[in-house]
């Protein structure tokens, strides 16, 4: 079983019944190039080498697993440890995906490089990697993402980047995607698209996965050496879904191990405002892959919601539907509410301002706390800082009391 | 013999000339009217648009009607009523043109024989590739419906082959990388592009994204067999004083680009 998971997806960039590729015709040939280059890539200890070491220089890995002592003891629970994502350069996760995929897209000699972003977390890994290797650097951005998440902004176009503010749509995350495909699309001979989820048309939710599964490797060995032997529980937050895929996948199959994503349930999953696309969402196609999918019953796309820009996005990684249907991850959803109450609860009592989509992860454990056992060890995926987020807070009026 | 097929065994050395509508943009019978002005103006086929809520390979204008269309509660439903409506007076062939979620969500089999009920000839999914379409092409093999696929300048003579075979009747030939509108300038490269298509498809083709002029539809059929226009029509109607001028102006450019097409 584990090795068959480990041959996901299949050749046609199949998990199961999900993935594909779902794109214009025109872009079929840079995701054949794309896909070419990366298998050799990967097979390339020269390539791995230089990742490896710009990880460990540049981006900062490995990060610490912290025991976060006074959380566990407000939970009176069980023992609660942070796989420190937050420490990485520039704050995040997703620098671990751009530092990879720059490495390929200079490989492959384009020299111009689009992303999209929600909360700007990718946005500015991107524009950092970019300012690095000296490539040209185009964000699409959604106006209401700008507005939320403005510090990003700021640090995005100091790095050089330009940014693009997307006003069509719900002018968040899905609009900046359907743009910087249709400029992939224009200027696909020159341009090298940096995904910065496990989504997309295949190769991407594999190469992303692949890239950002370094959390999983490490956390396997730190809990060898801190916690004695495998966790209990994992959990992670689940928008695109990169950072629980990163971390979960180097412990699917481990029968002992119970994994745990949490979706954004916005305003509450009944009020038709979240973005808990595997809990209430169902198969589709949007943005080059098949997988769970937020739409109405004439198959337009549900404008979604969540206080956390990174998770306000209707679709999800093709791997998470299958993992859904196959058991293999227990999907569960927090709303805002609880979620900027485990957002400021963690802040006080770890010193450690978690990222909002983070704060989801953090809110499902005060959520279950009741449910779990002392002598459970949990692993959260602290997938990013949450700075980005004051803007939010703010505007919730947090700061006036 | 299908519609299409007839249409493309009778034209003998007439090039194709193919406007391109969103279904409810402006509204349901603005609609109608264009499609029929579209028909008095002497075109070959008619494409509808069913509109989605992320047209991914649409640039602004078609963003714009579809968006609108679906503001004014536009369905699949609704542009399969009007392929109905529109067969009630004419034979020229339809081709409905959508995204693959609304099918989808739809059920593709019953909105293949939906839409063969309703008189349609034919799909295009500009977001459903060859290798994806094994599903839904046999579904319109049962239907008698064509299927066509799009080849753009970055295709490999492989794929070109390999879309040529997947096609009924004709290919769709995407003239330029990118989106569709912007009144795009064909040069050398096009013509290069076309000639090579003609090389290696071994069927029929069209071009469009982008040909706003009879001019430049003019200048593209000296490769293609015909032409498709979309997001200029869009534009007239969309500038348009009143809604029945945008018919008249759309019906004017149509007839202006037969003659230029021939």
């Amino acid at each position: 079983m584990a090795a068959d998971r480990r041959n996901r997806p299949d050749r046609k960039g199949r998990f199961g019944r999900y993935g594909g590729r779902y794109v214009p015709e025109t872009v079929i040939y840079a995701l054949e190039e794309l896909d070419a280059a990366y298998r050799k890539a990967r097979r390339s200890s020269e390539f791995r080498q230089t990742l490896n070491a710009f990880l460990s220089t540049y981006v900062g890995r490995p990060t610490p697993l912290y025991f976060a002592d006074r959380f566990s003891e407000y939970l009176s629970g069980p023992a609660v440890y942070f796989k420190r994502e937050d420490l990485n350069h520039t704050g995040a996760h997703k620098i671990n995906n751009t530092v990879g995929q720059i490495l390929l897209a200079r490989m492959m000699g384009k020299k111009r490089v689009i992303a999209e972003t929600g909360a700007g977390q990718h946005g500015l890994a991107t524009a950092t990697v970019c300012a690095r290797f000296g490539l040209k650097c185009i964000i699409y951005m959604g106006e209401e993402d700008i507005r939320r998440q403005a510090p990003n902004v700021n640090k995005m176009r100091l790095l050089g980047a330009e940014v693009i503010p997307v006003s069509s749509g719900s002018r968040t995350l899905k609009d900046a995607t359907s743009e910087a495909l249709r400029d992939w699309v224009t200027n696909v001979r020159s341009t090298f698209y940096i995904i910065g989820s496990v989504v997309g048309p295949h190769p991407y939710p594999m190469m992303v996965r692949d890239f950002q599964s370094v959390i999983g490797r490490e956390t396997r060995q730190q809990c060898r050496r801190q916690l004695g032997g495998l966790p209990d529980y994992i959990c992670a937050c689940v928008g695109g879904g990169s950072n629980a895929i990163g971390i979960f996948s180097e412990f699917l199959g481990e029968q002992s191990v119970r994994l745990i994503g949490v979706e954004a349930g916005g305003l509450g999953l009944n009020t038709g405002r979240h973005a808990a696309t595997l809990t209430k969402g169902k198969p589709g196609v949007l943005h080059g892959s098949y997988s769970y999918l937020m739409y109405d019953r004439d198959g337009q796309i549900v404008l979604p919601h969540s206080i956390s820009a990174g998770l306000d996005y209707p679709g999800v990684g093709p791997e998470h539907s299958l993992l859904k249907d196959e058991g293999g991850v227990k999907y569960v959803s927090v709303t805002d509410r609880q979620a900027l109450k485990a957002f400021k609860l963690v802040s006080r009592l770890e010193g450690i301002i978690p990222a909002m989509e983070t704060a989801h992860a953090l809110a499902w454990l005060v959520k279950s706390r009741k449910r779990l056992k002392k002598s459970d060890k949990i692993i959260v995926c602290l997938s990013g800082r949450g700075d980005k987020d004051m803007p939010i807070l703010e505007s919730l009026g947090e700061f006036d009391k | 013999m299908s519609r299409v097929t007839r249409v493309m065994t009778t034209r003998s050395r007439r090039k194709l000339l193919i406007p391109f509508f969103t279904a409810g943009f402006p509204d349901y019978r603005t609609t109608l009217a264009l499609l029929k002005e579209a028909v008095k103006a002497g075109v070959d086929l008619l494409e509808i648009g069913m509109p989605f809520s992320d047209p991914m390979a649409d640039g602004p204008s078609i963003q714009h009607s579809s968006h609108a269309a679906l503001q004014k509660g536009t369905d699949l439903r609704q542009a399969l009523r009007l392929v109905g409506d529109l067969r009630k007076t004419t034979l020229v062939p339809i081709i409905l043109m959508g995204y693959y979620n609304p099918i989808l969500s739809y059920g593709e089999s019953r909105f293949v024989s939906d839409a063969a009920r309703a008189g349609a000839d034919g799909f295009i999914i500009p977001d459903l590739p060859v290798e994806e379409s094994l599903d839904f092409r046999k579904l319109c093999d049962q239907a008698h419906l064509s299927s066509i696929f799009l080849v753009s300048p970055t295709s490999s003579e492989g794929r070109m082959r390999l879309i040529a075979e997947a096609c009924t009747d004709f290919v769709y030939a995407v003239t330029v990388t990118g989106v569709t509108g912007g009144g795009k300038k064909f040069g050398r490269e096009t013509s290069d592009y076309l000639m090579k298509l003609k090389r290696t498809l071994g069927k029929p083709f069209v071009a469009g994204f982008g040909v706003s002029s009879a001019e430049a539809a003019a200048r593209l059929v000296r490769f293609a067999d015909g032409v498709v226009i979309g997001s200029r029509l869009i534009d007239i109607v969309r500038y348009s004083d009143t809604t029945r001028q945008g018919v008249r102006s759309v019906g004017r450019f149509l007839r202006a680009v037969r003659k230029a097409v021939g």
